[in-house]
């Protein structure tokens, strides 16, 4: 069953036209990655996914809702969004962050209970966050910080989870942890994922389909065998790019051929070569 | 765990407890003045009313203690309380640690007109120049958010300039009122524009406490909501707050209070801006808390600083803004270095 229904969707900034006829669906349980060059219109789609920009034309159907008839706190239940880290300009603490995913659910000047509370920590458990729960947000580190930000969205008890390049600022190690994490709540709760990431290889690792957007258009769309090709790669992001098997699960596996480093590059390919 | 989150009980322990020091803090300045009072004196004359025996008060102290200390004591919490609540809100919606109830142009355009008030004589009438100056805080109000709406919501930083610049206009008007003003006006001016207390009554507590319990009990809905916008806008989208509506209504109800406090005491600097800070240093961010508690605080803050300008200096009255920037600043400062790094 498709829970997120993407039809013929244009948008456009003034007179720029950020997105033109995306037209997609994702499975209930999927985990499907949005890549594509700066300025191809990923963020923008999560935005119109997720009903904080309105398209020109087309529409976008969660579960059965049209976004644009239903109010922000009815589509906070369906679609949480795990955001890149930024600074805050007053500290809250890690659960006071993880409580608010529980302010969808809740009437305007009703407190959380003791049901929500156990929501919270039950998240803070799932995200390895409940020993922060008391530390203010701005003492812990970024892969702290992020995986918080993910209990959050979990609090939201969502259909759909939408990450905007959530691994910007992370290190290697954080970054594979958190799309481990992702892909295990995938998983387990049968969640939605759509995750926007410049890291072609962690999307092919951890995506069931990917979409490549180039120029606001569906450049490919299919597995990650289907669409990370180097045809597909160099046509989008008008780079070299050498694409290989990892020899740890098979999945494509990218490797930048610049200029300056061809001597390198030519030799991975011919390491590379006896693998393919 | 629990520990960690605002929950109702906390927030009624907390407001007790603040509650209780503002009965002290105002008591203790009742009984505070030049024309001493002493606490057994009053406990005899208050006594010597249904029993025989007392000494009653004499109409000269009585006059003293409810008929001029004691208004001016609960005005003193009134405007205290409403520019820590209006603090506490532009810090908010604005998402910046250097908004005060000022910050938006609100003072300056109350400031011209009461000035405006003052120089044709308006203070003759009741509430003449405190009419004027809500006049004038309403017309900036609208001036600011004409200025800085865009699309249905109000851009922060567009706010903030206009603020800036709206401040920069009327203080140019204000500088130019006191170069043309004779001396007997300007006298009245200055203390105008540093706030003051001394014009206390019943009428003027009725109007101001009214129009902040219609503000502070709009901005305490939004609680929860403002929480989500400080912790971010489009985050706030993401957990389903109307950001736009919340934000207008809010800028509204804020100036609202902002306007009431000025109209009628003047503009008193600083206790807008640090008493959210210092309620936010000792009890955290969630409004839930953070807006009852500085409520409270900033309104012993506000009657603590008008007692010591009253009696710091024989024979003459310190406008209270000297006085709360005076022990407010230092303070602060404290709190700065110990609290936060």
């Amino acid at each position: 069953m498709a829970i997120v229904r993407v039809t013929g969707l244009d948008f456009r900034y003034r007179d720029m036209w950020a997105l033109r006829d995306i037209s997609f669906e994702a499975q209930r349980g999927e985990f499907l990655g949005v890549i594509g060059p700066n300025g191809s219109g990923k963020t923008t789609l999560m935005k119109v996914i997720d009903g904080i920009l309105v398209p020109e034309k087309g529409g976008v159907i969660i579960k059965g809702h049209a976004i644009s008839c239903m109010k922000r706190k009815d589509i906070a239940r369906l679609v949480a969004v795990v955001p890149q880290d930024s600074a805050m300009v007053f500290s809250f603490k890690a659960l006071e962050i993880v409580m608010m995913g529980r302010a969808p659910h809740l009437g305007m000047l009703r407190f959380e209970g003791k049901s929500d509370l156990r929501i919270a920590h039950s998240a803070m458990e799932m995200t390895d966050t409940a020993s922060l729960a008391a530390r203010n947000m701005e003492t812990l580190s970024g892969g702290e910080r992020q995986r918080v930000l993910i209990a959050r969205a979990l609090a939201q008890d969502p259909e759909v989870v939408l990450l905007d390049e959530p691994t910007a600022f992370l290190d290697i190690r954080h970054q594979a942890d958190f799309f481990g994490l992702m892909k295990r709540l995938n998983r387990e709760r049968d969640l939605t994922v759509l995750a926007v990431t410049h890291d072609i290889n962690l999307a092919a690792a951890y995506c069931d389909r990917i979409v490549l957007l180039k120029e606001g258009r569906i450049h490919a769309l299919g597995t990650p065998g289907e669409v990370i090709t180097e045809a597909n790669i160099r046509n989008v992001y008008e780079t070299d790019v050498l694409v290989d098997a990892n020899p740890l699960n098979g999945l494509p596996r990218i490797t930048l051929l610049t200029a300056n480093l061809s001597g390198q590059g030519s030799r991975s390919k011919a390491d590379a070569a006896p693998q393919l | 765990m629990e520990k960690s989150v605002v929950t109702p009980l906390k927030i009624v322990r907390v407001s007790t407890i603040l509650a209780i020091l503002f009965l002290l803090v105002g008591g203790v300045s009742v009984l505070t003045g030049t024309a001493g009072i002493s606490v057994s004196r009053v406990m005899r004359g208050i006594l010597a009313r249904w029993h025989e025996g007392y000494l009653a008060l004499d109409p000269s102290e009585e006059t003293i203690l409810f008929s001029i200390r004691l208004p001016r004591v609960i005005f003193a919490g009134i405007v205290g309380a409403a520019l820590s609540t209006a603090g506490v809100v532009f810090q908010g919606i604005l998402r910046n640690p250097l908004a005060d109830p000022y910050i938006l142009g609100v003072s300056g355009g109350s400031a011209v007109g009461a000035i405006i008030g003052i120089l044709i004589g308006a203070g003759a009438i009741p509430f003449g120049i405190p009419a004027l100056a809500f006049l004038g805080a309403v017309m900036t109000v609208s001036l600011v958010f004409a200025i800085g709406h865009r699309d249905g919501g109000l851009d922060s930083n567009i706010l903030l300039l206009a603020g800036v610049i709206v401040n920069a206009f009327f203080s140019a008007l204000i500088m130019f009122f006191i170069a043309t003003s004779s001396s007997a006006d300007l006298h009245t001016i200055t203390f105008w524009l540093m706030g003051d207390m001394g014009m206390a009554d019943g009428g003027k507590i009725v109007i101001m406490g009214l129009l902040l319990a219609a503000g502070a009990g709009i901005v305490y809905c939004y609680a929860r909501p403002l929480n989500l916008i400080v912790a971010g806008e489009e985050t706030a989208l993401h957990l389903g707050v109307d950001v736009k509506r919340t934000k207008v209504i809010l800028f509204f109800a804020g100036s609202l209070i902002t306007a009431a406090a000025v109209s009628f005491a003047g503009m008193i600097g600083f206790v807008g801006l640090v008493i959210p800070h210092m309620m936010r240093m000792v009890l955290g961010t969630d409004h839930r808390l953070l807006l009852p508690a500085s409520f409270l605080f900033g309104a012993s803050f506000m009657v603590i600083a008008d007692t010591v300008a009253r009696v710091v200096l024989a024979g003459m009255e310190l406008p209270v803004g000297v006085i709360t920037a005076l022990c407010g600043a230092p303070y602060f400062v404290y709190l700065l270095r110990t609290r936060r790094m």
